[in-house]
């Protein structure tokens, strides 16, 4: 893929937080590089302190960022002021976590997706009106939601509502910061083929945020595994989820639990297999897994393991990638799996 | 001047308010009598206060009025009377009410001018200029204002300005540091970090998208402000500070009453009540504006009253009664009260837990799965009471007992975990503390043994370094361990029946496991039943021996864990099953269930499902759906369970 | 009062301590980081420049005035040399930074000055007036925080009569200023019924029946309304301890309805209701000027508010100290009972 193709390249970002005077800064992300390529979902996936939603807000300017650099389409936007800010919302939008938190109670659903469009200088009422009840439909609510406040709306219907803000300006990415955490699974379910369909539509690339596994394979072509801010593995989405080459990628994917019970058994089985080797303590130089990892040996607690590409073509920091590699069987998901290309 | 500060203390977490909609922040206040009643009083001072003088030009500069009719108390010359140099006590009082609000006006100004602004940037930007701000108002608020007013009155004698503008100046700390944690919650809201991703300058993020949300908390701040200032006016005018006579001012006519106040007691009782309505009148609307703008809770913390005497069962299939039921519900049905009338949220609940099973409720959000959990311990959140149903707890009635019988099955023999650990212990006590007092409670024994088996019960929940731990507080502690805590907590009364309530919604998926992990070893451990209310299939699947399945309020479906995933026999449970992303297969869309979960009250008659349903037909419109027996052990309130069958 | 919550996370006993000190000195570096000493050390010191910023601003006001001590004290009709003499003498005429450095100089080493009127040293004559000014606040202090958090506390857990009884009582002690409502207690306790003397004051030390009895009207004055504010403001705090979810889970869980009320929502709700006792201790101070003056007792705010009238600045200034002083002292308190209540606080 050239770089010309790259819609986002992002390379060794490093984001620190201040927590107090005589404390370290807390370092939520550290080293991470990633591409967005266009009408690609790159999904990002990792636990509470991964910095996954870290690095979304650092790419949209609301995160102070240490090191490292940023462009979109191929201008540099790392230290971007906020009249930068506005030229690029034309191209890089998002869609928040939150459904309650994310519209403005005190404002119409008009008044929200319109300000987008004012944004950008559209300025006749009609033009505004008639677009925003265009997307309004198209993301499958009624015309005449636009003149309600957010209260009347459930949390899926926020969330489209949302989904349209963000699609207001005809974007090019979208950042999305676990869309669908906060929804109910049906609703989930339709917000993800609203999402899908969009993108198809609209030429769409995602970077998207999340921390269900399931939810991330189905949407993305790309899966990157983010542990205490660091890459742990990287790669297409069937090969990570399928053949996992890192010990973190292994345990979060069994973590999960299936919906169906006897395969669940066995996945359990599989997990109490791999305690965790405790005597391995926090260190700072090596592996940010190693305290919980059951692969953990001497090397990986003084030496920080670098990103290395398997055979399969994925990117993974781990010093016994190999041995974890040949280990995993073909994970038991009960899905057809197929490649997204 | 006292009530300047008391006003100021944050009343409430949320002092920004929850949902504020603009138009209708003003349509609610105007529905209250209260707010309406204080607002036209006051317009009607104000509008007293601008044209008296207009109308009764002569009686600012009046030195003495009828000086054979002193000290007289009302009568048909004076309605209120004639003061202490026979000046009419209401003309006085008419116009002396222009220099007293004329006097709020500034103070409440300057306050507004000074704590608004530097309140938002302190809230906005944080950092240092937060700290300084922060500092400024810590100065301010540790000065004995009165001294500071006094002095600045004397530099400039008889200036109601200076004194009124210095009193604002003092004050505007007590506004800012209101605005400023009013503001802080809202900086961390989504939407402004959208409108800042879309390129929106921080003064009009601040002016449109901030200000409107606090706005609430700013006016009832001017309100008890208004107060304040009037209290202070009038008090200063008393002392004869402010307004240089023959001025008429509220505070100054009481002065001047105080020194016939043995002569003629009624002069102080005018300007008095004048003031006090005044006052009262900005208090009671700066609380009907708090009201308008909170959503509180508006059930006043009242005795739970006694539960209804159990009625009949409805004629329900009953589940295959195992003898040994450990837990047993029988038509439950739940309902709040509203405007509209009584509206249930649950509707026929019946199922059973036996001894040592776990047994998952599972449901989407709004289903009634919580609300039937806490029916169990009889503690149905808000306003809303059991309105029929059983719950037998081994052979024992639980509905309709008294709160203190009640209190000894809680935690005894019924426990309760929830979905917030973080939040479920008490932030200002520790640990140790906190499990030692639920072992005494419980256990009865001493201290020290209670102490002791504290730790025991951390070691239980596999929590390394129990004795560090048991020191702690709840804010020192991960998710997950404060989870294991909670769970210590809830085995200290060595219950029967743990219910889980979403146990671990809020964790991460790898504390989760552990978790679950955890739930399962201390049930074999304990011989312990538990009832897991989740909206997780994948958790029923790893835990759960049973399953019943709710849908907008009513149970759709009851069976054992593994024939429910095998073969699920109603529309919904099919659907839900299949929407889940695990199941999917990746390059198609997944499937859906069309439309939304009905809210309670809005129920459609029949089959509650069936709007959406993909099987439906005329019939299940018609009348309610029963649930029926297709087989044993398996139960579904669906007529046309033998489509489902037909379709594997 | 900057009441920082820290981020207090550390992520188990397993977490690295960044902040380890060294075992030997150990024992006495921990009680100098204890919280409480952290909060009293740090009150002090700011209670430094706090001290300076009034008597400063004070100093400069006062020489604001319009007018001149010169002339107060002799009158108009003086030859012109007597009054640069008396002025020269007093040392007003000296550069301000010069007075107010002779001033800060004195002050440090507890002399106050005399008054340029009556020569009677400062110290002295606030020292005088102060157990009333002390006798006043301490007492409506006292009582307003036991009745009014107790009323606070009973009308949130009954509900009902009681709950309307404190609703009216704070919408009445609200609404009534200090000076009107000491008036009307005059002539209806003092005047008409006789149970209570109108004015004046008798020590402590004199008679303790009659120094209560001299104070009672005063007190109730003074107090009512901050006693309403604070009954409304514990009750809001207790109701919404009793809504909150671990309030919930310890009912769940079979806690008693007693320390459920007493133990876990009251120590959360005294955070919220210690946190206005300083504010309040401030505006009591404004309230007792009032009230004094009322009720004439020979108090330091009666002595405020008749000095303002003249030039009398070491008076003054006296006064402005003594008042900051209270309130550094109450404020202190109120520190310290809030960083012991809440833990959250303590983790910086």
């Amino acid at each position: 893929m050239t770089d010309a193709a790259l819609l986002l390249d992002v390379r060794g970002l490093t984001v620190e937080y201040d927590v107090g005077r005589h404390i370290a800064p807390l370092r939520a992300v550290d080293g991470v590089s990633l591409t967005v390529a266009a009408r690609e979902t790159v999904g990002l996936v990792g636990e509470s302190g991964s910095g996954k939603s870290t690095i979304g807000r650092a790419i949209l300017g609301l995160a102070p960022i240490k090191e490292g650099n940023i462009s979109f389409a191929g201008v540099d936007i790392t230290h971007a002021g906020h009249r930068e800010r506005r030229r690029l919302s034309a191209d890089l939008q998002v869609i928040f976590q939150d459904p309650y938190s994310s519209l403005n109670p005190t404002r119409t659903i008009g008044q929200t997706l319109g300000e987008t469009l004012r944004v950008h200088g559209e300025t006749g009422r009609g033009e505004v009106a008639h677009r925003v009840a265009a997307m309004l439909e198209r993301v499958g609510l009624p015309a005449d939601a636009a003149g309600r406040y957010p209260a009347h709306f459930s949390g899926g219907q926020r969330q489209r509502i949302a989904i349209a803000r963000a699609l207001m300006a005809r974007p090019r990415l979208v950042i999305c910061d676990e869309p669908v955490s906060a929804l109910d699974l049906s609703v989930q379910a339709q917000v993800l083929n609203l999402l899908r369909e969009l993108q198809d539509e609209l030429q769409l690339s995602y970077l998207f945020i999340a921390h269900d596994l399931a939810v991330v394979r189905h949407l993305s072509h790309r899966i990157i595994v983010l542990y205490r801010g660091r890459v742990m593995e990287q790669g297409e989405a069937a090969v990570v989820y399928a053949r996992p080459a890192h010990p973190y990628t292994q345990i979060l994917l069994e973590a999960a639990p299936l919906p169906d019970p006897d395969a669940q058994r066995r996945r359990r089985l599989r997990r109490s297999n791999r305690r965790a080797n405790a005597a391995i303590a926090d260190a700072e130089n090596g592996c940010p897994f190693a305290p919980r990892c059951p692969f953990a040996i001497e090397i990986c607690r003084s030496v920080r393991p670098r990103l290395e590409t398997t055979s399969s073509g994925s990117l993974v920091a781990c010093h016994r990638w190999r041995e974890v590699h040949d280990q995993t069987e073909p994970t038991d998901t009960g899905a057809v799996t197929g490649s997204r290309s | 001047m006292s009530a300047t500060e008391v006003a100021f203390a944050p009343v409430s977490d949320d002092p920004a308010g929850a949902v504020t909609e603009a138009p209708r922040f003003l349509r609610r206040l105007l529905r209250k009598p209260i707010a309406v009643a204080c607002l036209a009083y006051l317009a009607v001072v104000v509008g007293v206060a601008i044209v008296a003088p207009f109308v009764l030009p002569d009686v600012a500069g009046e030195q003495a009025g009828d000086l054979l009719a002193v000290r007289q108390g009302p009568s048909w010359n004076h309605l209120l009377g004639t003061d202490t140099l026979g000046r009419d006590v209401l003309d006085r009082l008419l116009v002396g009410s222009r220099v007293t609000m004329v006097g709020v006006a500034e103070a409440l100004f300057v306050v507004l001018a000074l704590g608004v602004p530097l309140g938002l940037a302190a809230g906005f930007f944080g950092g240092r200029v937060d700290r300084v701000v922060g500092w400024l108002a810590d100065l301010a608020f540790s000065m004995p204002a009165i001294i500071i007013i006094l002095v600045v009155l004397s530099v400039f004698p008889q200036s109601m300005l200076a004194g009124m503008v210095t009193l604002g100046v003092l004050a505007a700390p007590g506004l800012m540091r209101v605005v400023r944690s009013a503001t802080l919650p809202v900086r961390e809201e989504l939407y402004i970090a959208a409108a800042r991703v879309s390129g929106l300058s921080r003064t009009y993020i601040i002016g449109r998208h901030v200000l409107p949300r606090i706005a609430g908390a700013v006016i009832v701040q001017a309100s008890l402000l208004s107060a304040a200032a009037l209290l202070v006016q009038s008090g200063l005018a008393f002392l004869n500070l402010l307004v240089a006579p023959p001025a008429p001012s509220w505070g100054g006519m009481i002065a001047d009453a105080a020194t016939a106040i043995v002569l003629q007691p009624w002069l102080i009782w005018p300007p008095g009540v004048a003031i006090a309505l005044t006052i009262l009148a900005f208090g009671l609307l700066g609380d009907a504006v708090r009201d308008a703008t909170t959503e509180r809770w508006s059930a006043p913390v009242r005795r739970k009253k006694q539960r209804r005497a159990p009625s009949a069962a409805s004629a329900a299939v009953r589940e295959t009664t195992h003898a040994q039921a450990l837990l047993s519900i029988d038509g439950l049905t739940v309902a709040f009260p509203s405007p509209a009338g009584r509206i249930r949220v649950i509707e026929d609940v019946s199922f059973q837990i036996g001894a040592g099973e776990t047994v998952g409720l599972v449901g989407e959000s709004g289903c009634g799965k919580t609300v039937t959990a806490m029916a169990i311990l009889g503690l149905v959140p808000g306003n809303g009471e059991i309105e029929a149903g059983r719950v037998v707890f081994d052979s024992r009635e639980l509905v309709g007992l008294a709160e203190r019988e009640l209190s000894r099955v809680r935690g005894k023999e019924i426990a309760l975990i929830s979905q917030e650990p973080m939040i479920s212990l008490n932030p200002v006590f520790r640990i140790g503390w906190q499990l030692a007092e639920a072992v005494q409670r419980h256990h009865g024994v001493s201290r020290r043994a209670a102490r002791a088996r504290a730790r025991e019960l951390l070691r239980q929940v596999r929590l390394p370094q129990p004795e560090i731990v048991a020191r702690r507080y709840p804010h020192q502690l991960s998710g997950g361990m404060a989870q294991r805590v909670a769970i210590a907590r809830a085995l200290a009364g060595e219950p029967r029946l743990l219910i889980a309530d979403e146990p671990t919604t809020a964790l991460d998926v790898t504390v989760q496991a552990e978790i679950l992990d955890l739930l399962r070893e201390l049930q074999r451990e304990q011989k312990m039943a538990i009832l897991l209310v989740t909206h997780d299939w994948g958790v029923v699947a790893d835990i759960c021996d049973r399953a019943v399945v709710m849908y907008a309020g009513q149970i759709v479906e009851r069976a054992a864990s593994l024939p429910i995933f095998r073969q699920p026999l109603h529309p919904y449970t099919e659907a839900l099953l299949a929407s889940n992303p695990q199941h999917a297969p990746e390059d198609r869309l997944l499937p859906t269930i069309p439309g939304m979960v009905p809210k309670p009250g809005v129920w459609p008659t029949g089959c509650h499902f069936h709007p959406r349903c993909t099987y439906a037909t005329a019939a299940c419109r018609q009348r309610p759906i029963l649930l029926e027996q297709p087989a044993a052990d398996r139960e579904t309130r669906c007529i046309h369970y033998d489509r489902l069958l037909a379709t594997r | 009062m900057v009441f920082q919550v820290g981020s207090g996370s550390t992520a188990g006993p397993g977490a690295a301590s960044r902040r380890a000190g060294p075992a030997a000195v150990g024992g006495v570096l921990e009680l100098l980081r204890h919280p409480l000493l952290h909060v009293v050390v740090r009150r002090l010191l700011l209670a430094v420049p706090l001290l300076f910023v009034v008597s400063a601003l004070s100093f400069v006001l006062v020489s604001l005035t319009p007018g001149d001590a010169a002339h107060e004290i002799l009158g108009a009709n003086a030859p012109p040399s007597a009054y640069d003499n008396l002025r020269h003498e007093l040392g007003l005429d000296l550069p301000l930074y010069e007075q107010y450095s002779r001033w800060i100089r004195h002050a440090v080493s507890g002399d106050l000055g005399a008054s340029l009127f009556t020569g009677e040293k400062v110290t002295h004559a606030i020292d005088a007036r102060l157990p009333v000014t002390l006798s006043l606040i301490g007492l409506s202090l006292a009582i307003v925080f036991v009745v009014g958090v107790g009323l606070g506390v009973l009308s949130a857990v009954r509900g009902g009569a009681v709950g309307r009884f404190v609703d009216a009582l704070s919408l009445i002690g609200f609404a009534l200023p200090t000076f009107w409502l000491g008036l009307i207690l005059i002539v209806v306790f003092a005047v008409n019924l006789r149970w209570f003397p109108a004015v004046g004051y008798v020590p402590l030390a004199e008679s303790p029946s009659k120094w209560i009895r001299s104070l009672f009207l005063p007190v109730l004055a003074l107090g009512i309304h901050s006693l309403a504010g604070i009954a409304k403001q514990t009750r809001e705090a207790m109701l919404d301890a009793l809504a909150s979810e671990y309030v919930r889970m310890a009912r769940a869980n079979g806690v008693s309805a007693r320390s459920i009320l007493f133990r876990h929502a009251l120590k959360n709700a005294a955070i919220r209701v210690v946190t206005v006792l300083g504010v309040l201790t401030v505006s009591l101070l404004g309230g007792t000027v009032i009230v004094e003056t009322v009720f004439a007792l020979p108090g330091l705010g009666g002595l405020a508010v008749s000095n303002k009238i003249q030039h009398d600045l070491p008076m003054v200034q006296g006064i402005a100290v003594y008042f900051s002083v209270i309130v550094v002292v109450v404020n202190l308190v109120v520190d310290v009972a809030y960083t012991w209540l809440d833990p959250r606080v303590r983790t910086h």
